[in-house]
């Protein structure tokens, strides 16, 4: 019960804002990740063991930008029940698990969403059999849903809108509600739209016999989040984030960026650190973002590398300038 | 009178310390939620929960409050714990009393269950008997039919009740009561495991009986299974209802696993209640209060069975 490892942790730790996350972190010397329990391309051990996937790249940025080494990341991979505990605790220094970004967790769980590294939506994936084609016709349904979850919101205020009923499975665990899916307890697997492309490419025991229904009933921007009250850490992790998007768009990869500093492109020469102290004003080496580009990738390599392979289309992951949501502010 | 001031200082300091120390926690908690502005207090309690739950013996909606959410989650527990607790009797003393079975068969078999069900991790059961249920037993609209009006299948099992039969509608069965396979693999998998600690308690209170009851019961003429009944049972419930008190305690505990199989009892609620609030500390308040209110009822209800068997 990691609930009541958070309240211990709360009742008994002392001044726990005495040291900031990121002084905290030099000094231990690597960062602590929460990642998903295993959801392919997003954050999953590979058959080294080694994990991987577009959550687990924004920690190794962070890594990189702040140790210089992205590999200096150790993982914690929780359940949706146990994500926030473990984060209010400190158990964790980086939530990056897939955690839609709304206003009640940004305000009432005493954590902070740094930014969006997958807009997705929640949709609904049933046994071909059965010959559903909409949502709609979904009504008496049994369904199978993780708890503590926006998608186990959704799913009660979808059917209440449309006026019909159903019968939820609730199950913690990934592997265990699965199961129970392709076992045959419930007519329909819902969760967000990448979670569904996810399963069917890695756990369908037979992809075929199942298909994801058109509908999308919820928006679902995802996103890491850190604890309240660390300002510093709060930016560190966020421009990490920012960095790779922006390397996208100033067409810096982990391949060329070396050879940027003589670049007569200036937001260039202030990325990798040649001009410019953007690195100073966040407490960090000039050679940051230089480090993140050079170790982790752009978001493009890092969404091409994980969730390419998968099946998964770019869609609204897509930059600003090519009609899509990814958006970073200016660095400088 | 200088021993007995010295010890009053000795207690004194040491309730001193035991305040102190309390009044750390509760003032350092409060101020690291403070400090990470982490809502605190009860109120959430009155807030819409927007969760569905699977089954629930009282009516329940989404749109209820988080506070009706674990009203239903208790009844649930309540439901699970009440049938587990009587199953888990019986089948604990058929199995206690067939050890003693002069039957060498009966008496190997007892033992057999004995032995398996106690030594087996009681999470482990419970995913047994749940995938037994959901893998082996056929879909809905392939549901077997054993008597008529009475479906099993991977849904669970439907069975008529008098003015309302179960009908395949849709996706599901419609009308009767239905038991969730959820619910039965949790209720299985508690009685069983617990009805083989039940049986060693039993056996123990039989043999603590001395031989000289039996055979003079015997030389009264009454038959063994009179023996057993009158004579023998109730001498050893003595001996019996106090350990037996623990194992109901430690029943209604263990039905808070039903988390990992999807049951949704208080403890599975309250999770999801904390999740969706972020308010840990105040879900594990109510959840121990709540266990620790069931455990202390039982516990006063078996005491008063006790005095009452020692009484005769």
């Amino acid at each position: 019960m990691r609930a009541i490892v958070a309240v211990i942790v709360l009742l008994a730790c002392g001044t726990a804002a005495a040291q900031s996350t990121a002084q905290a972190v030099r000094s231990k010397g690597y960062v602590q990740c929460g990642v998903n329990t295993g959801l392919a391309g997003f954050s999953q051990p590979d058959s080294k063991g080694v994990w991987r996937g577009i959550d687990v790249d924004v920690c190794r940025a962070v890594a990189a930008a702040v140790l210089g080494d992205a590999s200096k990341v150790r993982y914690t991979p929780l359940t949706a029940q146990q994500r926030f505990t473990a984060l209010q605790s400190g158990e964790v220094d980086i939530l990056s698990r897939n955690t839609t970004w709304t206003l009640s967790r940004d305000t009432g769980l005493g954590i902070n969403f740094v930014g969006t590294n997958y807009y997705d939506g929640q949709a609904f994936m049933a046994r071909r059999k059965l010959n559903v084609t909409s949502a709609k016709q979904l009504d008496g349904a049994t369904v199978c849903v993780q708890p503590g979850t926006t998608t186990e919101l959704n799913l009660a205020d979808y059917f209440r809108a449309n006026g019909m009923s159903f019968r939820p499975v609730v199950i913690e665990k990934l592997e265990e509600v699965l199961n129970a899916y392709f076992a045959g307890r419930c007519d329909v697997y819902t969760t967000d739209q990448s979670g569904l492309v996810a399963v069917l490419a890695s756990r369908a025991p037979n992809p075929e016999e199942h298909v994801i229904l058109p509908e999308v009933i919820s928006k679902e921007p995802l996103g890491p989040a850190v604890r309240h009250g660390d300002d510093q850490w709060f930016d560190i992790v966020k421009w990490s984030l920012f960095a790779m998007i922006e390397a996208e768009e100033l067409g810096l990869t982990s391949k060329n960026v070396e050879k940027q500093g003589s670049s007569k492109n200036p937001s260039i020469q202030r990325f990798v650190g040649a001009t410019g102290e953007l690195g100073k004003m966040l407490g960090l080496d000039n050679r940051w973002a230089l480090e993140i580009v050079k170790q982790v990738g752009n978001y493009g390599e890092s969404f091409d590398a994980n969730l390419k392979p998968l099946g998964f289309e770019r869609g609204l992951n897509r930059l600003w300038t090519q009609g899509g949501l990814l958006y970073a502010p200016p660095l400088r | 009178m200088k021993r007995s001031a010295k010890r009053a200082a000795i207690q004194a300091a040491v309730l001193l310390a035991v305040g102190a120390a309390a009044w750390f926690l509760v003032s350092n908690t409060l101020s690291n939620l403070e400090a990470r502005r982490i809502a605190s207090g009860f109120s959430f309690l009155q807030r819409e929960a927007g969760f569905a739950i699977g089954e629930s013996p009282i009516p329940y909606s989404a749109a209820d409050s988080y506070l009706k959410a674990l009203v239903v989650g208790l009844a649930n527990t309540f439901r699970v714990s009440a049938f587990g607790i009587v199953l888990a009797t019986l089948i604990g003393f058929a199995v206690g009393l067939g050890r003693l079975s002069p039957n060498a068969l009966l008496r190997g078999l007892c033992a057999a269950y004995v032995e398996l069900f106690r030594n087996t991790p009681l999470l482990v059961q419970l995913f047994f008997w749940y995938a037994l249920i959901t893998e082996t037993l056929p879909p809905a609209r392939e549901a077997l039919q054993p008597l008529p009006g009475v479906f099993l299948s991977n849904r669970g099992i439907f069975f008529p009740l008098p003015g309302s039969v179960p009908v395949l509608q849709g996706f599901n069965f419609s009308g009767g009561a239905h038991l969730s396979p959820e619910f039965a693999a949790l209720l299985a998998g508690l009685s069983i495991y617990t009805a083989s600690f039940i049986a060693e308690i039993v056996r123990a209170g039989v043999l603590s009986i001395r031989r000289g009851q039996r055979e003079a019961a015997q030389a009264l003429g009454l038959t063994p299974a009179m023996t057993t009944r009158h004579v023998v049972l109730p001498q050893a419930l003595r001996v019996i209802v106090p350990p037996l008190t623990g194992t109901y305690l430690d029943l209604t505990k263990n039905s808070s696993l039903a988390v990992a199989i999807g049951y949704p009892d208080l403890v599975s609620i309250a999770n999801t209640a904390i999740n969706q609030t972020g308010q840990a500390i105040e879900g594990i308040a109510v959840i121990m209060a709540v266990y620790l209110t069931i455990s202390l009822s039982i516990s006063a209800l078996m005491n008063w069975y006790n005095a009452r068997v020692l009484r005769r």
